[in-house]
């Protein structure tokens, strides 16, 4: 495939903070409809390189494409997310008051304005919209629950899925089954592998098991670049991996 | 789909009562004044038709402290200043009404002015011979003032505490500037001795059960204007901001904006209330601005009951009531009481009165629509 094929194409990004080097020429690519998992150790520059490509951070060189045609250096955040790239940060944050119905609702793609949401009425589209995120993210029989007695987990869920009522093409989850119990994990697995598809995810995460489980393809990063790809079973027999992440 | 709009109906329902008795006070207390005999024991004087339609005005700043409080969580500490600004802009009209039968009997110039020794009418004074304009100051003074003081206060997201802490300036401020005699309105005596509002004499007992019928229906109108907001989706978005600001931000919705427009929106409801007020009252004077006086309104509505708009006026009416007989019956104990109530209710009733009579209810039906998925 030619880069012009690629969802997310990032070349050569380099990020210092005060001499350090968080992202030393990093390059990687993902692909439509692609699952791929990055690890790494601390510091690797995850999180940093998740900052880059939602506009949070700028690099110090290097391009960042999304798709054939934008560039995402160019970009403000609020930019980036109406270009179709949402973002799971690690703690979940909900609406607690609000029901699970209305936490998608507010998420709904569309008007923003205080006198147009005065008169805002859910469209029978946008009714099917949420009921099929719902269904997605498996709370449709807890849609007239307030935020606040959901576990852990499904506050997890509801927020991937406030993400999905923007229908990203490109979803960047961070550390998504820190703290669950283990049937948690397994129910978060098959809800990011039956995203991946139509959309292309991309999970930064510690937990090898989750990782093994989910991931096609693997990305290890190690001092801001990428020492290894592949499949799990060849980047763990990596020697460079062994030594810097894995096998210590 | 049905139980999404369980949670409303509760406070519908309350709202439906609320409504209804609003209806039966604004039907049956003329009735009792007007048509039941002085000498049956169901009459209800004239002292008492301004006294409910004093905590009429009462609860309506208690739902303008509600809409932002308990759905946006703005602590205003200053929500009378707007009350008190929407009774100024009616008495000035109140004071040109006077004309002629004045003390000193100068058509044109209000008796405090004459004693003031001022020549001719400040220019702030024109127009509120007329009561339209009246009116239209009314809502656009208090409104005016939140959306300038707002505008700066949400632009630099001066929040929590420390919006509280301004707002309280706000008022002291305000109440030091109208105490001068030169500021043109009345100094510390304020306004009085009025004669009479739209051609009506304000000493008539049929002019005030009018008075308590318009009042009533203000209320209602505001009591149903904020629900339509508050159940609309930026009522939604309201509350969102309320429980988690950035996250509100971060999906995209200009917080500012939000809560600019519902402090506006309350400001007018204050002043609305305000100008209501003074003619049944008959005196709006510098204390009306007094810190306390805002720091009383926020406590009717955390008695009352806070996020539910017709427990804000529930207890506006009952704190005002035993403010009544409290200080007819035992004057020094009404601070007390009143502070006591306050840590009470705090303590023991954070839903406030209304949370005894809906219960655990919604949190059940919570609870009960909550069933794990798997």
């Amino acid at each position: 495939m030619s880069v012009r094929d690629k969802r997310l194409n990032l070349e050569d990004l380099t990020v210092s903070f005060d001499g350090f080097k968080a992202l030393n020429k990093l390059t990687l690519y993902v692909d439509p409809g692609e699952l791929l998992c990055i690890i790494g150790p601390n510091g690797a520059g995850k999180t940093t390189m998740m900052d880059v490509i939602t506009g949070k951070t700028r690099p110090d060189s290097g391009t960042a494409q999304f798709g054939s045609d934008i560039n995402l250096l160019e970009l403000s955040e609020a930019e980036i997310v109406a270009a179709g790239i949402g973002r799971k940060f690690q703690k979940p944050t909900v609406f607690e008051q609000l029901t699970v119905f209305e936490n998608l609702e507010l998420a709904l793609a569309g008007t923003r304005s205080f006198l147009k949401t005065l008169r805002a009425h859910i469209t029978p589209a946008q009714h099917e919209r949420i009921d099929h995120v719902l269904d997605i993210i498996g709370l449709s029989r807890l849609r007239g629950a307030p935020g606040r007695i959901l576990a852990h987990g499904q506050k997890q869920w509801l927020e991937i899925g406030m993400l999905l009522m923007q229908n990203p093409e490109l979803l960047l989850v961070d550390e998504p089954v820190a703290g669950m119990t283990p049937q948690e994990i397994e129910r978060t697995s098959e809800l990011l592998l039956s995203l991946a598809g139509e959309h292309s995810v991309v999970v930064v995460e510690h937990d090898m098991a989750f990782v093994r489980s989910i991931a096609r393809r693997v990305t290890v990063l190690h001092e801001g670049h990428v020492i290894a790809e592949g499949d799990m079973d060849k980047v763990q027999n990596d020697p460079r991996v062994i030594e810097v992440y894995l096998g210590v | 789909m049905f139980r999404l709009w369980n949670s409303k109906a509760g406070g519908d329902r309350g709202g439906a009562w609320f409504l209804a008795l609003l209806a039966l006070v604004a039907v049956a207390v003329p009735v009792l004044n007007q048509v039941v005999p002085s000498s049956s024991s169901f009459h209800i004087s004239a002292f008492g038709i301004t006294l409910i339609g004093k905590y009429l005005c009462y609860g309506m700043l208690a739902l303008a402290v509600d809409l932002i409080w308990g759905y946006c969580g703005i602590l205003s500490l200053g929500h009378a200043a707007f009350f008190a600004l929407g009774g100024y802009a009616m008495g000035m009209y109140l004071m040109r009404q006077i004309g002629p039968r004045g003390v000193y009997g100068n058509p044109i110039l209000p008796d405090f002015m004459v004693f003031l020794n001022y020549k001719s009418l400040p220019w702030f004074w024109y127009g509120f011979n007329h009561f339209l304009f009246a009116l239209a100051m009314m809502i656009l003074v208090p409104g005016l003032l939140a959306l300038v003081f707002g505008w700066f206060a949400f632009r630099s997201r001066v929040t929590g505490v420390y919006f509280s802490i301004i707002t309280q300036a706000l008022t002291y401020a305000l109440m030091l500037a109208f105490f001068r005699n030169d500021m043109g309105f009345g100094g510390n005596n304020g306004f009085t001795d009025f004669k009479d509002i739209v051609g009506f004499d304000l000493h008539a007992d049929s002019t005030h059960v009018v008075l308590l019928v318009v009042t009533a229906a203000a209320l209602a109108a505001s009591y149903m204007a904020c629900r339509a907001i508050v159940d609309s989706r930026a009522g939604r978005v309201i509350r969102a901001i309320r429980d988690a600001e950035s996250r509100t931000r971060f999906l995209g919705y200009p917080v500012e904006s939000y809560k600019l427009w519902l402090f506006v929106f309350s400001a007018v409801v204050a002043g609305i209330a305000g100008a209501l007020y003074v003619p049944q009252i008959g005196i709006i004077n510098p204390s009306e601005f007094s810190p306390i006086n805002s720091i009383e309104a926020v406590i009717w509505v955390a008695v009352g009951g806070r996020g539910t708009l017709y427990g804000a006026i529930v207890g506006a009416i009952l704190v005002n009531y035993a403010k009544t007989y409290l200080t007819g019956a035992f004057p020094e104990v009404w601070l007390y009481a009143l502070g006591g109530l306050f840590v009470l209710v705090t303590l023991f009733l954070p839903r406030g009165i209304i949370g005894l009579f809906s219960g655990r209810s919604k949190d059940k039906s919570a609870a009960a629509n909550a069933t794990p998925v798997e």
